[in-house]
Order: C-alpha cells, then sequence, then structure tokens
C-alpha cells in the first residue's frame, strides 16, 4: 500500500512539474526562447504570498497571480522584445542574467530589512498539508490541490488553444511566426498573450509549492525549473504536449526514486542523494536515443524564430 | 491602365546584405487589375513581394497602398490593411484543420460583418475547402493546399492579393484551376498582383505583365504579346 501512497505523491509532483513546463513552452513556442529566469518568476510569486500576512487566502492568491503576471510582461517587454531578433543564445544568456538579477534582488531584501534567516514564511491555505486517510493511505490535500490545480490549468489552457482566436493564433505563431504576421497575427499580442498566461501557471505552481515548503526564500522554484527543464529537453521541446509530458515524467521520477530510497546508503545507487546524477543519466541516454525527445514524433522538423 | 492604382511601387532597392536583389524597382497596379511579374530564377520577385508585405526592409523607395505611404510597417499592420500575400510554397499550416486555417485568414479582416458572404463565394471558387473543412491541412495534395492558401488569403477580404508562383508544382488541370479563378477574383473586386514562371499563360492572363531580370524591371508586355514567344524569350534573356 506504501507503493500506492508513493505513487499518487509523485502524480502530485508531476502535476506541478508539467505546469511549469507548459509556462516555459508557451513563451518557446512563439519565442523560441528557453526561459532560465522562469523560476523566479516562481519565487516573485510566492513573495507575493508572504508579503501580505494575514490577507484571506482567497486575496494573496490574487496578488501572487498579479505579481507574476507584472513580473512576466515586464520581462519580456525589457528583456525579451529588444532581443527578439537577436542570436538565441543572447536571449539565452539574458534569461540567465535576470534569473540571477532577481534571485540576488530577493537576496538584498534582506539586509534591508536585516533579518536574520533568508526566508520568510507563508501560511496561505496552510491547512491543506495536513492528510486524509483512505485506509492505510495518508495523502496530503495539497497532493490533491497540485494535481487538481494541474489537470485544470491545463485543461483550461487547452480550451484557450482550441476554441478562442488568440488561442487559435498562438498556436499558428508557434508553428510558423511569419506566415501568421503575414494573416495579419500581431507579433506583440501573441507573444504578451503567451508570457502572461505562462505568468498565471508560474502563480500556481507557486501556490502548491508553497503550500508544502510553508516558507518562500531566494532560491523557491530554482531547483524545480532546472528539474523541468531536463525533463522538457527529454521530452521535446518542440511540441507544448511532448514537453508536458517529459516534464511530468521527470517530477513523477523524482518522487518516486526520493522516496524509495533512503536518504543516505551505503552504495550510491540506493541513495537519493545520487538522484540528480541518476536523472541526468537518463535523460543522456534519451537525448542519445531519441535526439528529438521521447515524445517527439518523427521525422519532425525544428520551426523558424520570427 | 484603366482605374486609380491601388499599390504603387516606386524606385524601390532592397538588398540582402550589400547585394542589391532589387534594383530601382517601379511598377504600379490599378484597381481591378490582374498584373503579372515574370523572370527567371533569382530575378528578385519574391523579394519584392516581400518587400510590399513588409518582410524584407527596403534600402530606398516608397511603396503606397491607395495613395498612403506603406513602408516600414509591420507585417500585420499591412495584412490588416488589405495586402493578402500567397506565398511561394503555399505555407498552410499542416498540423492546423482546414477550416483553422481559414480562420487564421479571417485575423486581417477589418470589417467582420460580411465575412459569411466572402466564405460562401470562396468556397463555391475552391469547393474542396468546404468539402474537406475537418481534415488536417498536411494531408491535403499539393493542389488542394494551394487553392486553401487562396482561400485563406482571400478571407481576409484584401483590396490587393499578392500571389508567389500559385502554380508551381502543380498538375496541368490544377493549374487551369488557379489561373481560372483569378478572373473570378478580380470580378470580386479584388486587384491581383501575379507572380509567375509561366510567362505566357500570365501575359494572356494579366492586363500587364513586368519582366524583371537581375532585381530590375526590363519590359512590360500586354496579352498581344502573349503568342509572340521570340519576344518573351528575348525579354528573359536581357540581362
Ligand atoms: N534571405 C535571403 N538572403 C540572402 N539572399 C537572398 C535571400 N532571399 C533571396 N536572396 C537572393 O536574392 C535574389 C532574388 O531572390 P528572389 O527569391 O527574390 O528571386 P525570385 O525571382 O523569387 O526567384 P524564384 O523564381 O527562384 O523564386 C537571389 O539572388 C537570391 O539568391
Ligand atoms: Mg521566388
Amino acid at each position: 500500500m506504501n507503493h500506492v501512497q508513493a505513487l499518487i505523491d509523485a502524480i502530485g509532483e508531476g502535476a506541478v512539474f508539467a505546469l511549469i513546463a507548459v509556462g516555459i513552452g508557451l513563451v518557446f513556442g512563439v519565442l523560441r526562447l528557453i526561459n532560465f529566469a522562469y523560476g523566479q518568476l516562481i519565487m516573485v510569486a510566492a513573495y507575493a504570498l508572504a508579503f501580505p500576512g494575514n490577507w484571506p487566502d482567497a486575496a494573496s492568491i490574487g496578488l501572487a497571480v498579479l505579481a507574476a503576471v507584472v513580473a512576466s510582461l515586464v520581462m519580456e517587454r525589457i528583456a525579451f522584445r529588444p532581443l527578439r531578433t537577436a542570436d538565441p543564445s543572447t536571449m539565452l544568456v539574458a534569461t540567465f542574467a535576470i534569473a540571477y538579477l532577481l534571485q540576488n534582488g530577493a537576496l538584498l531584501q534582506y539586509t534591508y530589512r536585516q533579518q536574520g534567516g533568508l526566508g520568510d514564511s507563508i501560511g496561505t491555505l496552510s491547512g491543506l498539508n495536513q492528510a486524509v486517510t483512505i485506509g492505510s493511505l495518508h495523502i496530503r490535500w495539497v497532493t490533491f490541490l497540485a494535481i487538481g490545480a494541474g489537470l485544470v490549468s491545463l485543461g483550461g489552457l487547452a480550451l484557450i488553444l482550441t476554441r478562442t482566436s488568440i488561442g487559435l493564433q498562438m498556436r499558428a505563431a508557434s508553428m510558423d511566426f511569419r506566415t501568421a504576421r503575414l494573416l495579419g497575427v500581431k507579433a506583440d499580442t501573441v507573444i504578451m498573450a503567451a508570457v502572461a498566461i505562462s505568468g498565471v501557471l508560474a502563480a500556481v505552481a507557486a501556490v502548491v509549492l508553497s503550500i508544502s515548503s510553508t516558507s518562500v526564500n531566494p532560491t523557491t522554484g530554482f531547483q524545480e525549473t532546472i528539474f523541468v527543464l531536463v525533463g522538457v529537453v527529454a521530452g521535446g521541446i518542440d511540441r507544448l504536449v511532448s514537453a508536458t509530458l517529459g516534464a511530468f515524467a521527470i517530477g513523477f521520477a523524482i518522487e518516486l526514486v526520493g522516496t524509495e530510497l533512503p536518504n543516505s546508503g551505503a552504495t550510491p545507487f540506493t541513495s537519493n542523494v545520487y538522484m540528480p546524477s541518476v536523472i541526468y543519466l537518463a535523460v543522456i541516454v534519451v537525448l542519445l536515443l531519441r535526439p528529438a525527445g521521447l515524445f517527439a514524433r518523427r521525422g519532425q522538423r525544428t520551426v523558424e524564430r520570427v | 491602365m484603366n482605374a486609380q492604382p491601388v499599390l504603387e511601387v516606386d524606385d524601390l532597392w532592397v538588398h540582402y546584405g550589400t547585394v542589391p536583389a532589387v534594383r530601382k524597382l517601379g511598377l504600379t497596379v490599378g484597381g481591378g487589375e490582374i498584373v503579372g511579374l515574370i523572370g527567371p530564377n533569382g530575378a528578385g520577385k519574391s523579394t519584392t513581394l516581400h518587400a510590399i508585405v513588409g518582410l524584407v526592409p527596403a534600402r530606398s523607395g516608397d511603396i503606397r497602398l491607395r495613395g498612403a505611404s506603406i513602408l516600414g510597417r509591420k507585417p500585420e499592420t499591412i495584412a490588416r490593411a488589405g495586402i493578402s500575400l500567397v506565398p511561394e510554397g503555399r505555407r498552410i499550416f499542416a498540423q492546423l484543420t482546414v477550416e483553422e486555417n481559414l480562420r487564421l485568414g479571417l485575423v486581417a479582416r477589418t470589417g467582420h460583418n460580411d465575412a459569411d458572404r466572402d466564405l460562401g463565394w470562396i468556397e463555391e471558387l475552391f469547393p474542396v475547402v468546404r468539402e474537406f473543412r475537418a481534415r488536417q491541412a498536411g494531408t491535403l495534395s499539393g493542389g488542394q493546399q494551394q487553392q486553401l492558401a487562396i482561400a485563406r488569403a482571400l478571407v481576409a477580404g484584401p483590396d490587393v492579393l499578392l500571389l508567389d508562383e500559385p502554380s508551381l508544382g502543380l498538375a496541368p488541370t490544377i493549374v487551369d484551376v488557379v489561373f481560372g479563378a483569378l478572373t473570378d477574383i478580380r470580378e470580386r473586386g479584388v486587384t491581383v498582383l501575379l507572380v509567375e514562371q509561366r510567362a505566357q499563360r500570365t501575359v494572356a492572363l494579366a492586363d500587364r505583365t513586368y519582366v524583371m531580370t537581375n532585381g530590375e524591371i526590363r519590359m512590360t508586355l500586354t496579352p498581344a504579346d502573349a503568342d509572340d514567344t521570340e519576344r518573351i524569350i528575348a525579354a528573359y534573356m536581357a540581362s
């Protein structure tokens, strides 16, 4: 029964990773840009959750969404837009720079606040850390929230992409931006829509992560984003669905391996200290066998940028 | 020329790096006309169209739509202003359905009210787009994809339709369909600028055909020249 519980927890972790992957993948679709600063959007949203202290949960979640969307749009406006026609590597370096800037900005504020530890506690929806007991299973509510939020967010996004005009325009722009523009699709509008939605998803991920960790610090979102990027690349970044599946698989594997392995072991492969190495090794093998990604369709060509 | 100019290009220069691909090009397309632009590979025909729709910047010169300069505007702005390009190689969205491709055509449309009426005649002109509405566009044949590409450009309700080698790689019967459609399209009030390699057919169809070689317009032909194969060949050779 213990294994079933581990499985459910792993699905929860996978769901959060999937959300992050979609946030990154949407922007990649329209900009051909891997945003390494995505984790810091999650961090910004988490700080927004910590900020008001005694606000009602709904209000602080609203603030977190607002903060992540605004931060995401500002990032696009001041960094991505001027670099839109630049080399992909220039854009990549720019997102690294933004990630460091935001992380260090978060660090710096502790100096001004003269606070001892590098962290703020978050009480939003903390009741969801309690577990429900079903037979011999003890599942925390936040796990259900993670799975539910993942399903609702991804389902909502799927509706936007397939049922609305802006969604159709975003899909067309991801496939062939130049032709989309020839049909009147406004480049700035679709990019801002993708960037804004990715901000919303960052906030949703921040809420779920903050409930579990009950705190935020300058590294919040960093580790998850790195793992997600690994999953996205392994899954195949050229399609949103495969990138999402890749990230889900990584989240699922990390959680499962993490709970099934002891924290310290006599031999390397029985300790989760080595888990990142094991994951990276698996990814290298995947990319050697299927360079386009685990879930990518065969014979798929990469698309040009704007 | 029997009509107000809708599209005017004046002394246009376009460079790729330091190499000029279009040189001192001037052309005029009057309302309701079909104007041809022919020339050998690499003459600069596609570059001319790309400059008109804002895909490549002009080094100098001017491009006017209904008298107002559109030089330096974004492609999406120009599309919304009333110029639709059917690009070389069709460029339909293969993973989207035929219907979704057509819906994308509506994006550039400024007056949304009479879209249904326009869709009516466009589907009549190209029945395949109605028949295969729900199909993935990538599963259509080359000829069907070309018809979809033209239909998609038309649902935008453009004043000017630019076509870049629409008959390329098509079976003769489909070439007839495409050329036949251009006459109907003109009758609907859409002005046409047709880039083609099929010199003789283009000269016969168009009110005027410019012959372009090496980035420059060398000659203007009329339908009367259509049977004068030697003159067309001479125009091609004049480089
Ligand atoms: N993106 C580009 N970068 C550099 N040079 C280009 C580019 N596109 C076209 N050229 C060059 O510009 C010239 C004109 O090309 P263009 O595509 O306009 O010719 P075309 O008349 O359309 O030819 P075709 O009939 O083969 O389509 C050619 O010499 C071509 O090599
Ligand atoms: Mg060409």
